[in-house]
């Protein structure tokens, strides 16, 4: 009897978790107007191919996909790269100064980003780059959160295994990328995962930075959409959807990494 | 021997280059503008005329109450609601945890603004949360077009975005408190919901201040899902202090007045934390 009320409350809770995936799928396929009809339509209609080629005439959704992607993985790829190196600095080395650069780095996650927008706007004018990929990507490259999560991980690889790679001759970079950086696939793959989703989702700093249609990345495309004043709500579904599919697969795929990786940070 | 100790600054040395370079400089620069007024390039100093600004700017008062309401009510609910979900998932009787565990997580892997987007459909007069209240037969609820309505349709809408993420942090946490508490617990007799507030509460308290800090941090932030599902409104309704930064710089472009709004935030950040370290740490 406990088990039945405990399933049922969980089940409520995942249907209304899952709802609006689902709704946001069916109004993609629907025309504007089924949003709101009476009763609601909960079945899929067959406009998807049209409210996707609105869509695309509205703000190019190969183009803002490229941008998304590119900017996206470019990040995450040297984000990792360097938070990785400082974070197997500060696990691996005693040095003048360790304490004193980690805590700045952990002070800063404290920090809003807001306080760092107006200058970093200022910056990316002076230099011209605005409405840039390297607007979007350089800001937050050195993430401390990345870097802590990283040296968390790091912390644990065995210390004499370096030490055993040096009194047999090896390069402190040679022992970094042959020794260290393969043992420590899962937890590299749990923070791109994050650094991934962060700059996929990231909207406040690229909404500043960016300003032609051809250099939106997909949330800002989409949140120009919706500030129209004649909204097509086929037309914003199947862009939300376009925009939420991508992301439910790479999760759902690398599942696992992801939870392990935030688990890892919380509790250490 | 002397590369020997260049070695750790080798391998600090991007992030810490990238790091001053766009954001200890930003953060140190923005405290430099938050003291001086004008339009783009044309700054003066004027000292602390940005801060008395401050006190008597309605508009901020009202983001600074708004996003405050935001925190007190939400941030509470969610933490709670995370608690509750975590601990049922992790009961032992259960099958597809995994199932359930990634339904309640999806909505946190979402881009905010996609799912502020949707939630503000699903909220729209005669949009399909209103049908279904209706249907039970309740009175449509003018969730964004009343004032205290669209606060709770912004507490709704973040509710659902975070619950899950909290959830599997607790969920990681639970599995640090040993079963035998539990054991004793039962034997001596106390229900479920006594041993949940007496064993796993307590026993979480680390955690539950970690994912409480985290939410202040993000809350006192907000602009996404105001800036998509709300647009503020209405009447300034959900205005937020992240908002009313971004409009101050980035439509009137007063960058000194905006740095004033940003630090703000960091000051009420600093503080909030500071409160909470204090408040769990005095009770250990």
């Amino acid at each position: 009897m406990k088990k039945v009320s405990l399933l049922a409350v969980l089940i409520i809770g995942a249907l209304v978790s899952l709802f609006p995936f689902y709704w946001a799928a069916i109004g993609a396929t629907n025309t504007s107007g089924s949003m709101f009809s009476k009763p609601p339509t909960l079945i899929p209609g067959s406009m998807l191919m049209e409210n996707i080629r609105n869509l695309d005439e509205s703000i190019g959704i190969s183009r803002v996909m490229f941008n998304s992607l590119f900017i996206a993985t470019t990040y995450t790829i040297l984000a990792l790269f360097i938070c990785t190196m400082a974070a197997y600095a500060f696990a691996k080395f005693q040095f003048p100064g360790r304490n004193v650069i980690f805590t700045i780095f952990l002070l800063s996650m404290m920090v809003p980003y807001h306080a760092t927008i107006i200058p970093l706007f200022k910056m990316m004018a002076a230099l011209n780059w605005l409405n840039t990929y390297q607007a979007v990507i350089l800001p937050n490259l050195a993430y401390p959160f990345a870097i802590f999560l990283m040296r968390q991980n790091l912390l644990a690889f065995p210390t004499s295994l370096i030490e055993a790679a040096r009194i047999d001759g090896a390069g402190e970079w040679k022992i970094f990328f042959r020794i260290v950086l393969p043992s420590m696939k899962p937890a590299l793959a749990a923070t791109a995962i994050f650094l991934f989703l962060y700059q996929w989702n990231s909207f406040l700093w690229p909404l500043i930075a960016l300003s032609t249609t051809d250099m939106y990345t997909f949330p800002v495309a989409l949140s120009t959409l919706f500030g129209l004043s004649r909204i097509d709500y086929g037309q914003v579904m199947a862009g939300v959807t376009i925009a939420t599919i991508p992301i439910i697969i790479f999760f759902l795929l690398l599942q696992r990494q992801f939870i392990s990786g935030m688990l890892g940070s919380a509790v250490k | 021997m002397r590369s020997k100790t260049l070695v750790p600054y080798m391998f600090v040395a991007p992030a810490v280059i990238l790091f001053s370079i766009f954001m200890a400089y930003p953060i140190i620069y923005s405290f430099i503008l938050s003291f001086q007024s004008g339009q783009g390039s044309n700054m003066e100093f004027t000292g602390l005329d940005n801060f008395a600004r401050l006190f008597s700017d309605d508009i901020f008062i009202t983001a600074l109450k708004n996003t405050f309401i935001l925190l007190i009510i939400q941030v509470p609910i969610m933490i709670f609601l995370a608690l509750i979900i975590a601990n049922l998932l992790n009961s032992a009787l259960l099958k597809f945890k995994g199932v359930f565990r990634v339904s309640f997580f999806l909505p946190a892997v979402t881009s905010l603004v996609a799912y502020s987007i949707i939630f503000s459909i699903m909220l729209m007069n005669d949009g399909v949360v209103n049908q279904f209240i209706t249907a039970i037969g309740l009175d449509s609820i003018p969730w964004l077009s009343d004032p205290f309505w669209a606060k709770a349709s912004l507490i709704i809408a973040m509710t659902w975005r975070w619950v899950g993420y909290n959830m599997v942090i607790f969920l990681a946490g639970l599995q640090n408190i040993p079963d035998e508490l539990y054991e004793a617990a039962s034997m001596d007799g106390a229900s479920k919901i006594r041993q949940f507030f007496s064993i796993t509460i307590p026993n979480l308290k680390p955690v539950i201040l970690f994912t409480v800090i985290l939410s202040t941090i993000g809350t006192l932030q907000l602009f996404d899902e105001p800036f998509v599902l709300t647009k503020g409104g209405p009447s300034d309704a959900t205005l937020t202090i992240g908002m009313y930064l971004y409009q101050t710089g980035f439509r009137f472009f007063d960058f000194g007045y905006a740095s004033t709004i940003a630090y703000v935030i960091v000051i009420l950040i600093a503080i909030m934390t500071f409160i909470q370290f204090k408040v769990t740490g005095d009770q250990e």
